[in-house]
This record gives C-alpha cells, sequence and structure tokens, in this order.
C-alpha cells in the first residue's frame, strides 16, 4: 500500500523482490496468498498471551468499520468514502493515490486464537485488534511428584 | 585498532566508527503517504494518509517553494510483541512539494484528524480568477 513511487526507496524494492522471489519459491502457498497488497496495510505480531492486528486505515468513520472473528478468520472490512469533489464542479484532481471505496481483508489466526476475547480500538487511524490466545495454549510448568 | 580507546556498544558494528554504530544505518528511511491533490479556483487542497500518526508528531515545514510533510507514527504495543506479518514496515513517514508560485505559501492551513492531513494552500489573491474588461471600441 505504501508503495514507493520514487525508485530510489530502496526498502519498497527490496521488497517487492523479497516477495516476487518468496513467491515464485513458495513450498506450501496458502490460498490466500501472501496479502501484501490492498487496503489497509495490515501488520501482525504475537505476545505469549496475544495475537496483535494493526489495521492502517486513517480516515475511515469507526461506524462503517466491520470486525469479525469467525472460525479462526478476522474480517476487516467497511468503507471509506471519498473527499474528492464531484465531478461536476470546477475543480481539478491533480494527484488521486489514496484509496476509496469499500474494502474486505481476512487473514487466517492461529488455532489457539480466542474468539471470545477480543478487543478492538481505532486511533490515530490505525484499528487495532487484540486477540487473546487461550490459556491452554501457554506454556505451563508440569509439577514432577 | 585501539579497543581500550573507543567504548564499542555493538560488537558485530566494531569496525565502524563510532558515530555510525549509534546510529542506525537507514535511519533516514521514510514511507511515501498516498496523498490526493484537487485544485479548485481559491486554491489547493491536499490530503495525505498518516495512520498511526498523532498530531505532535507531525511536522509541516514550507521553505522556499517546497512544502514538506514529516510524521512519525507510534502506536502503544505489548510487551515482547514479535511481528509475523509486517506490511508498513517504517515508523516515518516523509513527502516533499514544490508549490508554484501562484500558491500563497503564507496561508497554509491545516487539518489533521484520525490520520488524514487535509492541506489547503490558497492562491494569492493577486493569482485569484478575475474576470479581463473587454472594451468594444
Amino acid at each position: 500500500m505504501y508503495r514507493s513511487l520514487f525508485p530510489r526507496d530502496m526498502f519498497a524494492e527490496l521488497d517487492r523482490l523479497q516477495r516476487d522471489v518468496q513467491q515464485a519459491f513458495d513450498l506450501s502457498p496458502t490460498i490466500r496468498g501472501l496479502g501484501r497488497n490492498g487496503f489497509p496495510a495490515i501488520n501482525v505480531g504475537s505476545t505469549p498471551n496475544s495475537i496483535e492486528v494493526f489495521a492502517f486505515a486513517p480516515g475511515v468513520d469507526p461506524a462503517e468499520l466491520d470486525v469479525k472473528l469467525e472460525r479462526g478468520l478476522l474480517t476487516i472490512a467497511g468503507k471509506r468514502r471519498s473527499e474528492l469533489p464531484a465531478s461536476e464542479t470546477d475543480a481539478a484532481v491533480h494527484i488521486n493515490e489514496r484509496f476509496e471505496g469499500s474494502f474486505h481483508r481476512v487473514l487466517t489466526l492461529p488455532e489457539d486464537a480466542d474468539p471470545e476475547a477480543v478487543e478492538a480500538k481505532y486511533r490515530d487511524g490505525v484499528l487495532q485488534v487484540s486477540i487473546q490466545r487461550r490459556a491452554s495454549a501457554q506454556p505451563r510448568r508440569i509439577a514432577i511428584q | 585498532m585501539n579497543a581500550a580507546q573507543t567504548p564499542v556498544t555493538n560488537p558485530r558494528a566494531a569496525h565502524l566508527p563510532t558515530d555510525r554504530q549509534q546510529r542506525a544505518p537507514y535511519s533516514d528511511a521514510a514511507l511515501t503517504p498516498p496523498v490526493d491533490v484537487v485544485e479548485d479556483s481559491g486554491g489547493i487542497t491536499l490530503y495525505a494518509d498518516l495512520p498511526g500518526v498523532s498530531r505532535d508528531k507531525l511536522s509541516l515545514n514550507i521553505e522556499a517553494q517546497t512544502i514538506t510533510i514529516d510524521a512519525e507514527s507510534a502506536m502503544p504495543l505489548p510487551d515482547g510483541l514479535q511481528p509475523s506479518h509486517t506490511e508498513v514496515g517504517l515508523a516515518r513517514f516523509r513527502r516533499a512539494f514544490t508549490l508554484s508560485n501562484e500558491l500563497d505559501s503564507e496561508n497554509v492551513s491545516a487539518e489533521f484528524s484520525q490520520g488524514v492531513l487535509r492541506l489547503r494552500i490558497p492562491k494569492a489573491s493577486h493569482a485569484q480568477p478575475r474576470k479581463v474588461e473587454i472594451k468594444v471600441v
């Protein structure tokens, strides 16, 4: 999403190259692909207790955001309205890079994600979804008799 | 190399001069935020997506005829977070634009909410559209 428009951005070029190579040599390609494109951009991380998903969706009305967790799939969907004027007015659109319209992204979560314990926060244009992991998946010491 | 003189903080970077060690090699790397730019008779409106950026981490600079947007995104992260999938790999956004002469860079106004920056750059009053009187001879 935050692609580089300028060839001198080394990170974006390397990232794209890495993705292409990864896709060419993937031994077990998931049916949902690598999911690198699309709005909103997503970062996923995990702690021993939870899975954290960050969706970068600035300027979305929280009432239009729909977050669902069902059978191990997290869906982030919604709509972002365009701020651009209607074509009848005498305004010229010079640059139009920002995403506008409906979006729908799906992520698979690991088996220990607990669908009963999900929290979502929208702040500074980032949707942060926190899913607790089921307690049984957390490492437990076994006492030796 | 005299190891006793310069304290080496990172053993792998021991061969680099000390000030290079402190700075990560790609510290100036930034993402290019997507923008929308619309022009009407009164001026130009620019919208930029800067998610994760709070008001105090956003800076707008106008120098000569160039406007630069520089922002840092910061989100409260839980302790011990291990990233597994990263699409936004940098916490910095930067983009610059050259303004043309008829734009009034002294009167730029900006609004920032939920990660969207809205900049309004009016046209200088002498550049506003004016009807030209045609004298009939």
